[in-house]
């Protein structure tokens, strides 16, 4: 099957091949222009003794819109102004001129970097002092996701990718960066989805599967695999490992989008699932400048339902306590205004509230080793019980 | 006695053999604690303190600069740390000198003096110290005291040794011979005492060198030269703290120095306080028993005249409205009520009317305080601090007795500064140096709330940190808790006024910690700037192709401006005001010490210049001392420089 397919590429491959090549290296002129000026604003203050500074939009709740008519979360236009001459930005603001010169490097040489990568390349002492320019990977991070809102560029166009998460299999065949891979004969392991999926690097081949199953951790996502579901009901596997990274997020983003495959989330019942499950849906705050690329607005939400203690006759075993930060949490989440509106779900994180208890996925294996993948999923599924 | 069972019971007769006059000598033989003789170190204290502040009355009442030698020769060293050892302790001042009639009277008997009688701001009040220290001496040595004194300096010097009779309060001269062997004063005249005592001589909080060193902090107008028993005895080891020392003479602040053979504390000041005038009592001062008591000695006949002689404040006018306040039905007064002709029940009703009389306060010439000027000379001498601020109030009233108070507070420096604040007691120029609890003016320390000056202070305590404190209250009659005269009462009004002296110098102390903090701040700032700009240059250069150095010029030049006001800190390590920034410095009540000098206007204009490139040498050492001070003209009386000397 494999080869078959690579014959079959080929061609097909090549007429992309060549677009793609020629939209990345426009991303390339885009991006590095767009340093530039960055750079080219504070030298001219400098040079003028103006103050230098650089507009970096906020990421914060507070400036995080919710879009109705989308379903999705956008950034609002709030900017901070990041100052040289400022006790509380200076530093900031040495950092974000040396990752931005750090990417230009990467761009002129063609080459990413790891989020880890970035910060060690960036990684040095200050010369005269004893302070080093980053103090660990955190403080990078958020420098490099500063710098991708301020220029208006995506990390992938910075050539810098976050350490991969999440797995994948089922009946579809993906081309990554021009190797074939077939998500059919994954074997035990699966697909390791990529930090970057955009088009240029990922491209889709023989999607046969009409859904996509998403589960939150790996341990559910092996149950899955293990009973061949994904065959079994020709659907794709795929795993976030908890709060699902970029790469996953775009590679739900993408099977919905380009080919229209419903995303059926299998999470556990607490605020942490309901969370996970908002990020996927509306986009998340942090990331609320990328929700247009990243945010599924139909996706949709199979379990575990807080009803389903008394629906499946589980045990008492399975419950755990809710704790106050759980119940906290859930009010935050029943009253964000991507969720006020949603009946099903006030009544859905009401009723888990109400029971004073969480339940993972993992608690149907006290029905039965393989129930979740046999009997839960399937019966929902037929019956369509889910909500969004 | 109804104890007396035994035998025969006594009877008036019999108690009466055993009753008899009680000496106030023999008292105070038996009670010497109250006097401040508790212990031999104490001893050793209080004889030294009542020498040295009768010599420094004597001297201001002459109007001559003291000039006081302290010399302790140890005679046997404490046979155990438990034991007194035996000391000889002899002063020598300046000052007038003693006419021989009076020798006996002042040295030889307990309360007399000049003092007591009238009511003056002096040190002593009393006229027990100095008889008192002879007593102790004649009684634990059986040496009699040496007194040595010179009234006129064309003659010779009075050489009298001198026991006292404590039973007959009457002393007894054993030698009284005239001598030509009389160390040269710069006045001619002088005393001198020799006191032998069982004693013990130590160093530390309360020991005779705290005390003549905060003597000297507020008498900055003596020279004070102390040789303790080590030094007595010239001791050659001492050499090399000496040069040390004297490096330190260079520089013109004139501080306390240690040499070989003595310990001196310099003159800073040329200028005598004020004199000060006698009052009388103030009515609301007198109790009804020293009135009716007046009113019986009085020479004056009748109510107008006895009340303007006898009491300050009482015009014909407010006779008028005492008598009439006094006056009944039955019987009136007036101001020409004949003195003779009232009773005591009376004298109740004029006292209560006079009581109850608003009377004007009264009058303050009577005051001398240190003065501000004298205090910052004083505490620079002493303290070696970076700033100094000193207040002094409006004269106030308690009781009836005007007193006024002063306060001095130092900050920075060499000083400890995890420690609580050393408190430093003044009554009318007198150190106090025990009973600190006691002591209304440690009360009115606590009681300040430092925090708000930026000090850190616990609760109900001292503040702690780089501080010493000094309060001075001056008065006719400063109220002691004891006898022995270590701790002032606490009288509302005296707290109050205390505590307002002491925000005063908190306020200029919080500002000045401000602005060193901000200064602190601004140089942090500054090295951060300067850290990154580096970085930002090189990360633009690679950017945009803009040359580094250019750039990183440019951002410096805008990291200097936007941190000048850091530069006076960043210059002078942080420790150092700018003047031109600070109000601050420019207040004559606010000195600001810098590598052993002080900022001035009044500098002259070769050691501005000089200063100038010495700030831009930036970080380093100012090699150069430089002396310079700042006086603001508030008073027109007030000299400009504070080392005219």
């Amino acid at each position: 099957m494999a080869k078959k397919k690579t014959t079959k590429k080929p061609s097909g491959k090549k007429r992309t091949k060549k677009s793609i090549e020629a939209s990345r290296k426009s991303r390339d002129v885009k991006t590095a222009k767009a340093l530039e000026g960055l750079a080219e604003g504070i030298v001219k203050s400098a040079l003028s003794g103006r103050e230098p500074k650089m507009d970096v939009p906020t990421r914060s709740a507070g400036n995080t819109k919710w879009n109705k008519s989308k379903g999705i979360l956008q950034m609002g236009s709030a900017a901070q102004e990041r100052q040289l001459f400022n006790m509380g930005q200076a530093r900031k603001f040495m950092q974000t001129l040396l990752h931005g010169q750090g990417i230009n490097k990467l761009i002129d040489q063609e080459k990413t970097l790891s989020l880890r990568g970035m910060y060690y390349s960036g990684l040095h002492t200050i010369q005269g002092t004893k302070e080093k320019t980053f103090n660990d990977q955190t403080e990078s991070d958020g420098i490099l996701e500063d710098l991708e809102v301020s220029i208006g560029a995506l990390r992938e166009e910075l050539h810098v990718f976050a350490k991969k998460r999440g797995t994948m299999v089922g009946n579809i065949t993906v081309i990554d960066s021009g190797d074939t891979i077939d998500c059919r004969k994954m074997g035990s392991g699966g697909y390791a989805i990529p930090s970057i999926c955009e088009p240029d690097v990922i491209q889709f081949e023989n999607v046969e599967a009409d859904f996509v199953l998403h589960v939150e951790k790996d341990t559910v996502w092996q149950r899955f695999n293990e009973d061949k579901f994904w065959r079994t009901h020709n659907c794709i596997l795929t795993e976030g490992s908890g709060q699902p990274p970029r790469g996953v997020r775009r590679m739900l983003h993408r099977l919905n989008k380009e080919h229209g495959l419903p995303i059926i989330c299998l999470l556990d019942c607490d605020p942490w699932g309901h969370y996970i499950y908002s990020v996927i849906k509306q986009g998340s705050i942090s990331l609320a400048f990328e929700s247009e690329r990243l945010a599924i607005p139909d996706a949709k939400f199979l379990g575990i339902r807080a009803k389903d203690y008394e629906a499946c006759g589980l045990s008492d075993d399975v419950k755990i306590d809710l704790n106050d930060r759980d119940k906290t949490r859930a009010k935050q989440i029943a009253e964000y205004p991507w969720f006020a509106d949603r009946k099903q779900w006030q009544k859905e994180i009401q009723t888990m509230l109400r029971n004073g208890f969480k339940m993972e996925v993992e608690s149907l294996i006290t029905k039965d080793i393989s129930y979740v993948t046999e009997t839960y999923v399937p019966e929902r599924l037929a019956a369509e019980d889910w909500i969004s | 006695m109804a104890k007396k069972k035994s035998t025969s019971r006594a009877n008036a007769e019999s108690m009466a053999s055993k009753q008899r006059e009680i000496s106030v000598s023999e008292f105070f033989a038996k009670n010497r604690h109250l006097l401040g003789f508790d212990n031999p170190r104490k001893a050793l204290l209080t004889t030294i303190k009542e020498a040295v502040d009768n010599a420094l009355d004597a001297c201001e009442e002459a109007e001559i600069l003291p000039d006081i030698e302290v010399k302790i020769e140890e005679l046997e060293a404490p046979p155990s740390p438990t034991k007194p050892g035996r000391y000889k302790v002899t002063i020598t001042d300046n000052g007038p000198g003693i006419v021989r009639r009076q020798v006996e009277n002042i040295f030889g008997k307990l309360l007399y003096g000049s003092k007591f009688h009238r009511l003056k701001m002096s040190r002593g009040q009393q006229g027990i110290g100095i008889s008192a220290a002879g007593m102790y001496g004649l009684m634990t040595t059986g040496k009699p005291m040496v007194i040595h004194t010179k009234p006129n300096k064309k003659k010779p010097a009075h050489h009298i040794e001198l026991a006292m009779d404590t039973s007959k309060n009457q002393p007894e001269v054993s030698v009284d011979i005239e001598t030509d062997d009389f160390p040269e004063t710069s006045t001619g005249t002088g005393t001198m005492v020799a006191i032998e005592l069982e004693a013990r001589f130590q160093r530390g909080k309360t020991s005779v060198e705290a005390y003549l060193e905060q003597t000297a902090i507020a008498n900055p107008h003596t020279k004070i030269t102390f040789i303790p028993p080590d030094k007595a005895s010239e001791d050659p080891t001492l050499e090399a703290g000496d040069e040390a020392k004297s490096e330190q003479g260079e520089s013109e602040i004139v501080r306390t120095a240690e040499y070989a053979d003595r310990i001196e504390y310099p003159r800073t000041i040329n200028e005598l306080p004020t004199e000060t005038q006698e009052i009388k009592p103030h009515p609301y001062g007198v109790e009804l028993g020293s009135f009716l008591g007046k009113l019986k000695t009085t020479e004056e006949k009748q109510l107008a005249s006895f009340f303007k002689n006898e009491f300050c404040r009482v015009t014909p006018a407010v006779v008028k409205q005492i008598t009439d306040a006094a006056s009944t039905k039955g019987k009136t007064f007036s101001g020409q009520t004949w003195i003779k002709n009232i009773d005591s029940a009376a004298a109740e009703k004029i006292y209560k009317a006079l009581q109850n009389t608003k009377l004007r306060s009264p009058p303050t010439d009577c005051l001398a305080p240190i003065g501000v000027r004298q205090m910052l000379a004083g505490m620079l001498k002493g303290v070696q601090a970076e700033f100094y601020t000193a207040s002094t109030r409006n004269p106030a009233v308690y009781r009836g007795n005007p007193f006024q108070i002063e306060a001095a507070v130092a900050y920075g420096g060499d000083l400890p500064g995890d420690q609580p604040a050393r408190v430093i007691r003044f009554a009318n120029r007198v150190p106090l140096l025990y009973q600190q609890s006691a002591c209304c003016a440690f009360k009115s320390v606590t009681d300040t709330s430092w925090r708000n000056y930026n000090m850190s202070q616990p609760r109900g305590g001292a503040p702690v940190g780089p501080i010493v404190i000094m309060i001075h209250m001056a008065s006719v009659w400063v109220p002691f808790t004891s006898e022995s005269k270590e701790a002032i009462a606490d009288y509302d009004e005296i707290r109050k006024e205390m505590k307002l002296a002491l925000q005063d110098c908190g306020r200029k102390l919080g500002q000045y910690i401000r602005r060193r903090q901000k200064m602190k701040r601004e140089g942090e700032r500054r090295d951060i700037f300067e850290r990154y700009i580096g970085e930002i240059s090189r990360a633009c250069n690679a950017l945009t192709g803009t040359d580094t150095q250019e750039l990183y010029d440019a951002l410096l030049k805008q990291a200097k401006r936007r941190t000048e006001i850091a530069d006076a800190q960043l210059d002078e390590e942080g420790k150092f005001v700018k003047d031109e920034h600070g109000r601050l410095a420019k207040d004559e009540d606010v000195i600001i010490v810098k590598d052993g000098a002080i900022a001035s206007e009044n500098a002259p204009v070769d050691q501005q210049a000089e200063a100038k490139p010495a700030k831009r040498s930036s970080k380093k050492k100012v090699a150069k001392k430089k002396v310079v001070k700042k006086v603001r003209k508030k008073k027109a009386t007030e000299k400009a420089s504070l080392f005219e000397g």
